[in-house]
């Protein structure tokens, strides 16, 4: 062990102690002074994201023998989780003191979430990713469960984590298999006996196909999303924005490192696969979000959607040039998405009054004369979900469509294009609730949200307008990877 | 190689066989005389108080992480214990490194009220 192996994972090692003595803070801390918590929380992650951005300068660099990683890649998603965990903080704030949920455990749970992911994307071997994987979802298990007293909240933390749990079944099962298969569970070492010619191919796609699955279910791709809706829905909301964006992002990561670094030998049996399965996930959101008028559900088939269209990124990996910028083209989706998401999810958070009534899509009539400020924003997110300018949704869409077509799959870009154009239906019918009904919703003024809101909403628009630079480090961070 | 599991696949076989032929051979040629008490759950010869699915103290899981907490504290000190003196203070540190989470753990549980009963 070296100064090395320490400062790969620092970021996680340094959230990881914060979040524990966050705990510790808890426990000795009054009552009264619970609201300093939030602010402890978010000073930790900012903290940890100013110690990610000077790390992002240096080279690449293993850790523990190969078992984590920091590069580029790692990197970038380093600053989106962490940026996740700050929105899932300013969101929560004032939510949990309103749902009476602030318990203790809220903000240690949150972090611990955080550092599982920022581990997920810097796991260089399947144990590491499989780590990471439990890391990340236990408190999300715990956090889905946490309005406790209401049985919707219950319910939806047993479904998440017992459909987490056979999904973490599935990733095992498929960790031991591509280790029966190659002999290593090191996904360079992975890589190097499939060259060398000595991995037992069809054990090997058998374990790809089952890390598939359970990947599959953490980022909500079709066949395996059924877990979505009820517990977005169940949960606390503050929590569903946190799922929606990091658990997401997480099993992106996850995917794009496995099946990026150690299956691109299986690249041409697996990518008809996943073009089927991003076509299936679209066309399936898409259309059943059409039939929703529960604000929560809707918004979660939403993100069942735009799952598909990450999972486009996957269907060019045959060719060498398209898959480059194909994952280029996911990261920067995935950072729009995550500032859209978080953006919307904190609009049904302000517009939430009564906890136990769910937000349904008519309650946004009359929003644009009530605070038009908020509306605008509104506006954004759902623009930015669809694709449309000026927002970040539209460029990195076009960032994958492009992909998408060079790697000689045009059907599948037809299918996202089309599909969008369905999405419109329903993200332009909450615009068109919020400036063209009449209607009195009740807004709950909090400064931490409409921060949170506002910073989202600007940053989709204003970074639109030039997104070459921050395409640029997308594709710098991925150029690493394979 | 599929031939080296050929004895294995027997033996579940053969096991699976006897398994099926003893339950068979039980219920067509076995005596049926059946009388209330023999038809009570079994709970090792005492006559069963209440359903089988009661309630269960859920309180009991507190007692389970705790027994958790210390018992992978003790599957790691034991081996580490016999090592001490070959890991030295690289291994101390380790073990030191090991203990704070768990220790975390612990006084986050004392303080919530995990170690009282009532």
């Amino acid at each position: 062990m070296t100064i090395t192996d320490f400062s790969v994972i620092l970021p996680v090692t340094l959230l990881t102690a914060w979040a524990s003595i966050l705990l510790l803070a808890e426990l000795f801390l009054p009552r009264a002074q619970r609201p300093f918590l939030a602010l402890l929380a978010a000073l930790g992650l900012a903290l940890t994201l100013g110690i990610s951005l000077a790390q992002s300068a240096q080279e690449f660099a293993p850790g523990f023998g190969g078992m984590v990683v920091r590069d580029g890649f790692s990197n970038f998603l380093n600053v989106l989780f962490l940026l996740t965990g700050l929105f899932g903080v300013a969101l929560s704030y004032r939510y949990n003191q309103r749902a009476q949920i602030e318990r203790g455990e809220y903000y240690p749970l949150l972090l611990f979430s955080v550092a599982g992911m920022m581990l997920m994307g810097q796991a260089a071997d399947l144990i590491v990713v499989f780590l990471a994987l439990e890391l990340l979802s236990f408190p999300l298990y715990i956090l889905s469960a946490f309005a406790y007293p209401r049985p919707q909240s219950e319910e939806a933390g047993l479904k998440y984590f017992l459909l987490g749990a056979f999904a973490s079944g599935f990733v095992v099962y498929g960790i031991a298999l591509t280790f029966g298969a190659s002999g290593s569970t090191d996904l360079a070492r992975i890589v190097a006996s499939v060259a060398a010619g000595s991995a037992n191919l069809p054990l090997l796609t058998a374990g790809a196909g089952l890390l598939l699955v359970g990947f599959g279910f953490k980022v909500a791709a079709v066949p395996f999303h059924m877990w979505t809706p009820d517990v977005y829905q169940g949960a606390p909301t503050s929590v569903t924005a946190f799922m929606a964006a990091g658990a997401k992002t997480a099993g992106f990561a996850a995917l794009l490192r496995v099946f990026g670094a150690a299956f691109p030998a299986l690249a041409a049996d697996l990518s008809p696969l996943m073009a089927i399965l991003a076509a299936v996930t679209m066309l399936f959101g898409n259309l059943i979000a059409v039939a929703q008028t529960d604000m929560k559900r809707m918004l979660a088939y939403s993100s069942i959607a735009q799952a598909g269209y990450l999972l486009m990124a996957f269907a060019p990996f045959e060719i060498e040039a398209a898959r480059t910028m194909a994952v280029a083209g996911a990261l920067f989706y995935l950072l729009a998405y995550t500032l859209a998401s978080f953006g919307s999810w904190g609009v049904v958070i302000a517009l939430e009054k009564d906890l136990d009534r769910h937000l349904s899509i008519g309650d946004f009539a009359g929003l644009a004369r009530r605070s038009p400020w908020l509306a605008a924003a509104m506006t954004v997110f759902m623009l930015s979900l669809t694709g449309l300018p000026p927002t970040l949704g539209l460029v990195g869409k076009i960032y994958l469509f492009r992909a998408v077509i060079e790697g000689g799959m045009v059907w599948l870009a037809v299918i996202g294009a089309l599909t969008s154009v369905v999405s419109a239906f329903y993200y332009l019918r909450i615009v068109v609730n919020m400036f063209m009904r009449e209607g009195e919703p009740a807004v709950e003024r909090e400064w931490w949200l409409e921060f949170a809101i506002g910073a989202a909403a600007v940053v989709t628009v204003v970074v639109s307008l030039w997104p070459f630079p921050l395409f640029e480090w997308a594709e710098w961070a991925v150029m690493k990877l394979f | 190689m599929l031939l080296e599991y050929a004895a294995i696949a027997t033996m579940i076989l053969v096991t699976a066989l006897v398994a099926v032929i003893a339950v068979v051979l039980g219920s067509l040629f076995g005596p049926k005389r059946p009388h209330a008490r023999k038809l009570l759950p079994y709970e090792s010869g005492m006559t069963p108080i209440g359903p089988g699915t009661r309630r269960v103290p859920v309180r009991f899981y507190l007692i389970a992480v705790l027994f958790i907490l210390f018992d992978i504290e003790i599957i790691f000190f034991l081996p580490w214990a016999i090592a001490f003196r070959e890991l030295g203070w690289y291994g101390f540190w380790a073990m030191v490194v090991f203990n704070i989470p768990i220790l975390i753990g612990f006084i986050y549980e004392w303080k919530k009220g995990g170690l009282e009963w009532e």
